[in-house]
């Protein structure tokens, strides 16, 4: 005796048959309770041998509902899985493999599914028909929203969410392929073997966690299953077949290019380990074929939501797969053949069942082979009603007219514990109208197909409309062909053959309704939407598909409507008396069944989220109480703990030392472009506004450039190294953009002018070394040195080495300044640069030289009047920076014929002042508005403020700010004021530069 | 996801790309005697823009890879690239 018939094996488990490993026994738990089940089991199967099907309280109504699928379109059971904090809400039984150990919980009842407060929504179901929230939350009562908002929020809805950072880790990964084949049912297999066979590397991707599609469905040891392993086992031996199972292509994407995630095995994911629990895979594949199957419909009849009511398809799936009987005494309600495999497996597994066939003729082979499994047939008749608090138990049968799809009279009831539907299929036509294909209906069918695929992309199977196991094979061996190809591969092999004629055509159902009220029969099980919710659309005009969606919720959430929108489309269509092509599809959307944000995000979150670029002295700022700061990628110190106890005091305290002795900053950042070429002058001259080609060697010169319609881009300081040699910086924030900018005129626009450039950004520390008795330190480092006034004059550079302990290392001393003080910047290579730094500051020391981070660097430039990216904000011209002069006459340059437009040359223009506090120690925040005395403060003013600090050698806060009138109005008082901090300053307008506009303190 | 075959490093995913725009347009010389004219042909070159539905010509940089500036034909329905050129090597209407 296997553990198989132990009596934890649960009731409705069967003694023999399906693909569950019965030596492998494994626990989970749902609200606490524990199931034991096999491996190979889902939780739905585990649940249904113990004959469980209550699980989950329905979105509006709290109706009880049961497992009514086998797969992805399970709209009903969805769970909770996992434990607090780490919990994942809103997955399906029916795909939830299963794991030991595992904890699920119900969702959307309390206390339990079987006794819900909130099933008292039900009694009320009248009011919650469909446009209720628009029809009582708009317009004149919408205030009632904000009172009942948390309690409707509370009553209606799926699983909780998840507030805290997910602790499971997330892979990426980039696949290329020849041909991708995306679902591994008779179709798919076929293709992929085509495929594989003639030479093409193969990657097969199936969601489920076996191979075999609807194959698996099928008795393992019966045709179909000798089928499958056999066609497994050849593909295997092709060795160009890699089979993804647990892998969902949730979207296909420009390119050939899809989207796939890969869930992890059971019981393997360990973050602790690095194993990841999901892996996203990027799919470029040369060709794509998609055999993605077909989804079963439910038929609409009254208490179809009951729990006991499944799909006939998931009904044959536990028995065949899961060796789970579903139900004792089953009614299967059908409209075709194919379902009759389902009930003659449950019949066989021992259960008593009946088929209600809406059919008035049924071939007589399916009758007899019914028959001798003792199982009554009635043709021309349908369920029309389902009675049963929690759970189905009895079911009333009327006469159907196929032909005119009506129900009529002489109704008889039948008890049962399980009513199986068939109503058809629809092909999962998802994947092929990610590509903006619209499907077609095909009324031979009666399915919505793909109304064709992108270029490289094929279909095959069921999801294209084949109705037979041989049809599914002959198209996906075509697709194979195609695809291999498209890859300049063929095959002379002929298609395998499945010796299977039945047939999955279906005469297409309309509502199964007698004498019961509409609001019973659903369409949409997981959105709660009836028939009658779907008739009040109609009458009210919401009667395009895209509104029948908004107004009614038909084909939202988690399952996209997998089950419900071809019977919603259908109803809409019978009720507007149009045929469904004309009433179309609502348009699918990517993804296909929920992806996770984790996997998405993959490992590109925290502080990998994007990268970190970290200067050679990054480790001595923070080991020297160094607070960083993002600037871009970089992370550069913004003020040392070191200087004060907070970021007020230490800027101020960096600033002194710079101001009176001798401060230090990590200027690393600084975008650094090496341009050399015989033209590199002449291309310098038409970049810059000013002129280059005179520049001396060993020179420097502050310059500016502008985009090509005239706007300032950058400024900086460009260096002559040799005739043909230069040394370009740029801010740091616009390192990457200039360097584009410079390629693209020289590959672009004159491609003629011989100049290179090259981003030296990486290869150069720098540091800026600031203060009056900056010469003393640096000479003091550098002896060896002459760092005067005449060998190194103002704007001078010197390229030499280091000596002593710096012997060898290259320096490139560059004499010029930022914060208005006798400076020097010093590069060198990045692999010395804190070698440097630390010497440089050991031999500063009887000078007290110390560190200064990014704001008192910023706070220096201001008190300068020197612009920045505040300033340089990609709307101020030269003119508005009151840089204008500097503009050549004797030459052209970049943007120079744009910056002459009316608008850029308008007098009106806000441009570059200096603004005092005029009784306010505080500086007024930044972007505050800024108004002439007398206007009324309201609109966009005169123009704004761009940076502010607080200066101790003025004793005042100051201000750089564009206004209208510029310098015009210096010594006038203005006002600035901040709407969002409901602050107004009084400032007076002053000449930008506050110190020393003469330059004495850095001409010495 | 684009894929833009670069004639120096083959076939790469677009996120290894920068988008510039328009490519279809000369740009007119520098010139120190500023005219009417030749602001006109400026702005022509710079702000005037057609929104086709079907190829549209474009620029490209290879910035994570060749840093190569590209002339890209692509379509803006399907997306489908017709061709990829250096960018020196691009012909103006």
């Amino acid at each position: 005796m296997t553990q198989a018939t132990s009596t934890n094996a649960g009731a409705y488990r069967l003694a023999q048959g399906g693909r569950i490993e019965r030596n492998t026994p494994l626990t989970f738990t749902l609200d606490g309770k524990s199931f034991q089940g096999f491996a190979g089991d889902t939780v739905a199967s585990t649940l249904l041998a113990h004959g469980e099907h209550l699980v989950a309280r329905s979105f509006k109504y709290h109706h009880p509902r049961g497992i009514m699928a086998a797969g992805v379109e399970e709209a009903n059971a969805l769970l909770t899985v996992g434990v607090n904090g780490t919990h994942e809400p809103n997955i399906a039984a029916t795909v939830l493999e299963l794991e030991q150990g595992l904890r699920t919980r119900t969702q959307n009842a309390w206390p339990s599914v079987k006794f819900d407060a909130m099933a008292i929504t039900s009694v009320l179901s009248p009011f919650f028909v469909a446009g209720f929230y628009y029809k009582t939350f708009m317009g004149p009562t919408r205030h009632a929203w904000m009172l009942y908002e948390h309690f409707i929020r509370k009553a209606a809805g799926l699983g909780a969410s998840v507030n805290d950072a997910d602790v499971h880790r997330y892979d990426w990964h980039n696949d290329y392929t020849d041909v991708l084949v995306i679902g591994s049912g008779a179709a798919g297999l076929s293709a992929a073997l085509h495929a594989a066979r003639a030479g093409c590397d193969v990657m097969l991707v199936e969601q489920d966690f076996a191979l075999g599609g609807a194959l698996l469905n099928q008795a393992a040891k019966g045709a179909k299953g000798q089928w499958l392993a056999t066609m497994l086992a050849d593909l295997q031996a092709t060795g160009k077949v890699r089979m993804l199972t647990r892998s969902t292509a949730f979207g296909i994407y420009d390119g050939n290019t899809v989207g796939v995630i890969e869930r992890t095995a059971p019981g393997l994911a360990d973050a602790a380990h690095g194993v990841p629990r999901q892996r996203m895979r990027t799919v470029r594949a040369n060709a794509i074929v998609m055999a993605c199957g077909a989804l079963e419909r439910p038929l609409v009849f009254a208490g179809n939501d009951k729990p006991g009511v499944m799909l006939s398809g998931a009904v044959g799936a536990y028995v065949n797969r899961y060796a789970v009987a579903s139900g004792k005494r089953a009614v299967f309600c059908v409209n075709n053949d194919a379902a009759y495999g389902d009930a003659l497996a449950l019949a066989h597994a021992g259960s008593q069942v009946n088929v209600v066939d809406l059919r008035s003729v049924v071939q007589p082979g399916l009758l007899a082979a019914a028959s001798s499994a003792g199982i009554t047939v009635q043709t021309g008749s349908t369920v029309t009603d389902v009675y049963g608090r929690l759970h189905a138990k009895r079911c009333r049968i009327a006469g159907y007219d196929a032909a005119t799809g009506t129900v009529m009279g002489g109704p008889m009831e039948l008890d049962v514990d399980l009513v199986a539907m068939s109503g058809g299929w629809t092909p999962t036509v998802h994947l092929s109208s990610h590509r903006n294909v619209k499907p077609v209906y095909r009324s031979d069918i009666a399915c919505f197909v793909p109304g064709g695929f992108d270029r490289a992309q094929f279909g095959a199977g069921a999801m294209v409309g084949s109705q037979t196991w041989q049809d599914a094979i002959a198209s996906g061996w075509q697709a194979g062909v195609q695809a291999a190809a498209i890859n300049g591969r063929n095959s002379n092999d002929s298609a395998p053959v499945l010796d299977d004629d039945t047939s999955t055509a279906f005469v297409p159902a309309g509502t199964l309704l007698a004498s019961n009220p509409s609001d019973k029969a659903f369409i949409d099980f997981q959105n709660d939407v009836t028939v009658a919710d779907v008739e009040l659309a109609h009458r009210e005009g919401y009667q395009s598909v895209e509104h029948l969606k908004r107004y009614t919720t038909l084909g939202m959430g988690t399952d996209q409507g997998k089950t419900s929108n071809i019977n919603g489309l259908g109803l809409m269509a019978a009720a507007r008396g149009i045929d469904v092509m004309a009433a179309g599809t609502t348009t699918f959307r990517p993804p296909y069944t929920p992806a996770s944000l984790g996997a998405l995000a993959g490992r590109n979150v925290g502080p990998h989220f994007q990268p970190e670029r970290r200067t050679s002295m990054h480790d001595w700022h923070m080991a020297h109480g160094g607070v960083k700061m993002e600037a871009g990628l970089w992370l550069r110190p913004l003020w040392y703990r070191t200087h004060g106890a907070t970021i007020g005091e230490a800027y101020k305290a960096e600033m002194d030392f710079v101001r009176s002795s001798v401060g230090i900053a990590d200027t690393s950042t600084l975008g650094k472009i090496d341009v050399q070429g015989p033209d590199a002058a002449e291309f310098l001259d038409r970049v810059y506004v000013n002129g280059f080609s005179k520049l001396t060697v060993g020179k420097a010169r502050y310059g500016f450039m502008l985009r090509e319609d005239g706007i300032v881009m950058d400024d900086g300081t460009t260096t002559r190294i040799s005739d043909t040699q230069f040394f370009m910086t740029t801010t740091t924030a616009q390192a990457a953009k200039v360097m584009s900018h410079l390629e693209f005129l020289l590959q672009v626009v004159w491609p003629t002018l011989r100049v290179t450039v090259a981003s030296v950004t990486d290869q150069w520390a720098a540091m800026s070394v600031a203060g009056p008795r900056t010469r003393d330190a640096l000479q003091a480092a550098f002896p060896h040195l002459d760092l005067s006034n005449t060998a190194l004059p103002f704007m001078g550079v010197l390229d030499t080495v280091g000596s002593g302990p710096l012997a060898g290392v290259a320096l490139r001393i560059l004499r010029l300044t930022f914060s208005g003080e006798l400076a020097y910047e010093i590069f060198t290579p990045t692999h010395h640069g804190l070698a440097v730094w630390e010497h440089v500051l050991e031999a500063g020391k009887p000078w007290n030289m110390q560190p200064y981070g990014l704001e008192a660097l910023g706070s220096l430039r201001i008190e300068k009047g020197h612009v920045v990216g505040s300033e340089m904000d990609g709307r101020t011209t030269l003119d508005d920076l009151g840089a204008g002069k500097m503009a050549s006459k004797t030459k052209s340059f970049w943007g120079d014929a744009l910056r002459r437009s009316p608008h850029l040359a308008s007098e009106n223009r806000p441009t570059l002042v200096g603004l005092e506090a005029v009784d306010d120690k505080e500086p007024p925040s930044n972007g505050s508005i800024l108004f002439f005395a007398g206007d009324v403060i309201q609109g966009h003013g005169r123009g704004h403020v761009t940076s502010t600090t607080y200066s101790k050698s003025v004793g005042k806060a100051i201000a750089l700010g564009l206004l209208q009138g510029g310098t015009a109005h210096v010594g006038e008082e203005i006002v600035a004021t901040s709407p969002t901090q409901g602050r107004t300053y009084r400032l007076r307008v002053v000449d930008p530069c506050f110190l020393d506009a003469e330059g004495a303190r850095y001409r010495v | 996801m684009l894929r833009i075959n670069c004639p120096h490093c083959g076939l790469r995913d677009h996120e290894e790309f920068s988008y510039f725009g328009d490519a279809t347009k000369a740009y007119p010389a520098l010139t120190t005697e500023p005219s009417a004219e030749n602001h006109d042909a400026w702005v022509e070159a710079i702000y005037t823009r057609k929104n086709p539905k079907g190829i549209h010509t474009e620029f490209w940089q290879h910035t994570l890879g060749c840093r190569r500036w590209l002339v890209v034909k692509r379509h803006t329905v399907t997306h489908d690239i017709e061709s990829v050129v250096i960018a020196s090597e691009r012909e103006l209407p």
